[in-house]
């Protein structure tokens, strides 16, 4: 029992150090790097409990693939971090009362709430040979196989929705673009420009022969 | 069947003529009036037919539903006729004044635009008032007594370019539209007390007794419902009837063509009212209240209007008022009872009230549409015919012994003297000074237009000559029933036997019984009127119009200005007009702007519409400050809403 | 040993932070988005501690569903960023309200 305990205490304290550190880190780059390691303490104390799957997908999906992109966005604008910082210590007695006001709340409950050893016994261990990737897959594949099916529309859908939000078409394509030709005028397209009638100076002393000769 | 064939004939020939003259446009001139004309001589052969048979007691009275027009539970409106003794000579009259009348219009309306136009209203009119006449229930009576009004009031406008005219046809509608008020009230309580708008079947409950409801106007004061629905049928025939204080709009409607005042405005729709009570008798009958009521407006209307009569001008308003003022008598007579008489005195006024206004009209084609009689005088030399034809006219009217308004009138006067209401003196009063006065105002009209000097210009006196056949031929027409009328109806209708089926009289109300008691034949009743109040008073009327319009008209001016008040008053007609234009209308219009600016615009749309939408635009412009657009802000009231709603639980949980 | 409540406890401590972290963010979207992933990892840690203790797998199948839900929200919640970012030159939070009333 004893290395479990060390093992919970110790990545407990990173947990909540590198959480305080992502609210509080003046660089997203750092905040972020930070929410890795927070998620990697979090896999590890999931592991504890059991859900060994999970543990390691949070791992894989988060850290792998979604902090990498958190990152990338990150990394790909040009943000200004001094001004970021503006207010913050203006607000930090606010969110201090908040939080420990929330805190506050549910701490009461849990210790009101009978949530000790007594009422919810550390479970028996699992017999050999028993696998939680195949407990987990055998429900999701009967009970909750709708939602699955949802949940996979709604990540299609994400997939979609973030392409056509970011996707700013092709550059130097030759289409035709149909509003511009049938909003075309006259005024846009025709240019009149004025100007004095050219005289041919050689040609007066004629006319007025003629107008004489009659 | 025959008979009903021919009824049905008798009221559709007249509405098929005005349908087809109507509506067809472009029919010529001369097709418009054989149509017309036509139609009206075959409903007036066939029902002066049918009023043969019914006066002869040839055939018994017929009662029977043509139509079913709706049906609502045990309600039902019917179209249906009702032909007795009443009815049948109400048809004749109508239809044969209705045929002159028609003929008469050839001549009068000859160079009128809009002549097809006139001759589609008086057939539409004919056809409303055979309607009316004939019906056998309640709601009929109502439409023929609205579809009469709305054709009186398009002929009113019939020169619907001429402003007075617009004002006096809505004038009469609106004067028409109160008296109707208490009409409808009055049939709502026909139906609230028998349940039922048959004629036949209320007159049926009335006789074999029945309880009259009583209409609690507080704790110990009751009404009875029969006194109240009597009363609020007779609003609805003084509106019709033109009796003050409804009279308002009968003198204006002389805006109308000439033949309209003849047929409409003195012999048929304004008898209307009368012919409406004496239907109804057996209901008046129950009712003392509504008696002494009708006594009293019969008789104010009777004396006043003729007071009016004496100092017009114009030569149709003189016969306005004395149609007024006749109408008044035929009211005094219902309310004293005596409903056979007052039919009477509808019928042959009828016949010389029309002729009075066609010659009138005669006089007014001769004189190029100048109505005002001091521009008149001397046009005996000029309009023969005219001149002895309104002299019968004005003969019968004043009541001189031998012609037919001697026996009506005479009936009526003794009538009320006979009667035990208490109503009555003052009606007797009234009626009795009023042969004094119809005497005086109607030798003075014929005095001032076919005696007197000459006061025309000399362009009106080259042309003055008598008017075409179709004018006079309908004059001479009336003529003679004018003279013979009364001579030939007196004995049947004076001893009471002529309406037998159809009126009813209670026993303590029979004032003609007294009549019926002294019943002489007609010659003698004539010579015995000398020794009647009633013929001396008339001799003196005329004497005195003699002495002020041809022996002496100085007199006339002293005699105005000695009465310089009263002449005032009567001027402007009692002020009727004034206080109904400058308190009741100007009261209406006031009450409506002030609706209008306070409920209208103030509330209704200030507040509500307007106010309602202002509220929502003030509030949100004050709420939606509180939308910032700053994420964090609502961020902040999320998390401030999430702490809530767990403090919330936390406290439910911990007091559980 | 190590109880239901030690978890519970971790994860509302986990929770207050990324309420904290919310509130005192006003410049930059992107760290809210981080503080939001915190937020929904101490929601995470719940369902798999109750799960465990409780015998019943389907906390975890939550677990999963909300992973995935994370995930989405995440690549567009970026997608977002990356067109305001092109549009308005800027990802201050205090420069957002475009939509104020």
């Amino acid at each position: 029992m004893g290395f479990q305990v060390i093992v919970f205490y110790s990545f407990a304290a990173w947990l909540i150090f590198s959480a305080l550190m992502v609210i509080s880190s003046k660089n997203s780059v750092k905040a972020a790097l930070f929410l890795v390691l927070t998620f990697a303490c979090a896999s590890a104390i999931w592991l504890l409990l059991e859900a060994e799957f999970l543990a390691l997908t949070l791992i894989v999906v988060y850290v792998g693939a979604v902090m990498v992109l958190l990152l990338f966005v990150v990394m790909m604008m040009d943000i200004d971090y001094a001004a970021m910082r503006q207010g913050f210590v203006k607000k930090l007695p606010l969110a201090i009362i908040i939080s420990f006001a929330f805190f506050g709340l549910l701490f009461s409950f849990i210790t009101h709430g009978d949530f000790s050893n007594e009422a919810y016994p550390l479970p028996t261990p699992h017999p050999e040979g028993y696998s939680n990737i195949k407990e987990l897959g055998r429900i999701l594949y009967t009970e909750y196989v709708i939602a699955f099916e949802i949940a996979a529309i709604i990540l299609l859908v994400a997939i979609i929705s973030a392409i056509a939000l970011t996707f700013r078409g092709r550059k130097h394509r030759k289409a035709q673009v149909i509003s511009e030709q049938l909003m075309a005028t006259k005024k846009n397209r025709l240019k009149i420009v004025k100007m004095d009638a050219e005289i041919n100076t050689s040609e007066e002393p004629q006319t007025e022969k003629e107008g004489d000769a009659k | 069947m025959m008979i009903q064939n021919q009824l049905l004939a008798i009221v559709l020939l007249p509405l098929l003529a005005a349908l087809v003259v109507g509506l067809s446009g472009s029919l010529p001139r001369v097709w418009a009036h054989r149509l017309t004309v036509f139609a009206v001589a075959m409903s007036c052969i066939l029902s002066v037919d049918v009023a043969i048979d019914q006066l002869t007691d040839q055939a018994s009275p017929l009662n029977y539903n043509l139509y079913t027009w709706a049906q609502f539970g045990s309600f039902s409106m019917h179209v249906g006729f009702l032909i007795d003794d009443l009815t049948a000579t109400m048809m004749a009259v109508v239809t044969f004044v209705s045929l002159m009348v028609h003929i008469y219009t050839v001549g009068y309306m000859k160079t009128d635009p809009d002549y097809q136009r006139f001759f589609s209203y008086i057939s539409l009119f004919t056809f409303a008032m055979l309607t009316l006449v004939m019906s056998n229930n309640f709601m009929q009576l109502f439409f023929g007594w609205e579809a009469v009004g709305l054709v009186s009031y398009l002929l009113i406008g019939f020169w619907y370019k001429k402003p007075t005219a617009i004002f006096a046809n809505l004038k009469a509608f609106l004067v028409n539209r109160v008296g109707d008020f208490g009409f409808l009230l009055g049939i709502a309580g026909v139906y609230f007390v028998f349940g039922t708008l048959d004629y036949a079947e209320v007159f049926e409950q009335v006789n074999n007794g029945y309880t009259d409801l009583l209409i609690p106007i507080s704790d110990d004061i009751f009404w009875s419902a029969t006194t109240f629905l009597c009363i609020g049928l007779f609003i609805g025939a003084m509106g019709k009837s033109a009796q003050v204080p409804l009279h308002v709009w009968l003198p204006d409607s002389m805006e109308g063509p000439t033949p309209i005042s003849a047929l409409i405005h003195a012999a048929t729709m304004v008898t209307a009212g009368v012919f409406m009570v004496a239907r109804m008798s057996p209901l008046f009958e129950q009712s003392e209240i509504a008696l002494n009521f009708i006594l009293i407006i019969g008789g104010t209307t009777a004396l006043f209007m003729g007071f009016l009569g004496v100092i017009q001008n114009d030569i149709k308003r003189v016969i306005a008022y004395s149609t007024l003022s006749q109408l008044g008598y035929m009211v005094v007579a219902l309310g004293a009872s005596a409903y056979s008489v007052a039919i009477f005195h509808l019928v042959t006024h009828a016949f010389f009230k029309a002729l009075l206004f066609l010659g009138a009209g005669s006089v007014i084609i001769a004189m190029h549409h100048e109505q005002d009689m001091r521009k008149m005088g001397n046009l005996k030399k000029y309009l023969p015919i005219t001149y002895v034809t309104m002299l019968i006219g004005t003969l019968a009217l004043i009541g001189t012994p031998l012609f037919s308004g001697f026996y009506s009138k005479d009936a009526i006067i003794e009538s009320v003297q006979f009667s035990q209401l208490w109503a009555s003196g003052y009606a007797y009063i009234c009626v009795l000074i009023g042969v004094f006065f119809t005497a005086l105002y109607s030798f003075r009209l014929f005095f001032m237009v076919f005696h007197t000097t000459e006061r025309m210009d000399d362009e009106t006196k080259s042309h003055l000559k008598e008017p075409s056949a179709v004018v006079w031929g309908p004059l001479i027409a009336l003529a003679i029933p004018s003279l013979f009328i009364g001579y030939l109806l007196a004995p049947s209708m004076l001893s009471g036997e002529y309406f037998d089926g159809s009126i009813q009289v209670t026993e303590q109300h029979n004032s003609i019984a007294g009549i019926v008691e002294h019943y002489q034949h007609p010659f003698s009743l004539a010579l015995g009127s000398v020794s009647h109040w009633p013929l001396w008073l008339a001799i003196a009327g005329v004497f005195t119009a003699y002495m002020v319009v041809v022996k002496k008209p100085e007199l006339a001016t002293k005699a105005r200005k000695l009465l310089g008040p009263v002449n005032h008053i009567l001027e402007n007609n009692y002020y009727f007009d004034k206080i109904y234009i400058n308190y009741i209308s100007a009261g209406g219009v006031g009450l409506g702007h002030r609706f209008w600016k306070w409920i209208d615009v103030g509330i209704i749309d200030g507040i509500m519409v307007n106010g309602t939408a202002g509220l929502v635009a003030s509030i949100s412009a004050k709420v939606r400050h509180i939308q910032t657009g700053y994420l964090y802000h609502y961020v902040f009231v999320m998390v401030l809403g999430l702490l809530t709603l767990l403090g919330w639980l936390y406290w439910t949980a911990l007091n559980h | 040993m190590i109880g239901l409540s030690d978890y519970l406890l971790l994860s509302a401590i986990l929770f207050s932070i990324s309420v904290a972290g919310i509130i005192i963010n006003r410049k930059n979207v992107i760290t809210l988005l981080m503080c939001i992933e915190l937020m929904l990892l101490a929601v995470n840690t719940n369902f798999i501690a109750f799960s465990h203790f409780l015998h019943d797998t389907t906390g975890q199948v939550f677990v999963f569903f909300i992973l995935t839900v994370a995930a989405a929200e995440a690549a567009i919640g970026l997608a977002i960023i990356v067109v305001l970012f092109r549009n308005k030159a800027t990802i201050d939070v205090e420069q957002l309200n475009q939509l104020k009333g």
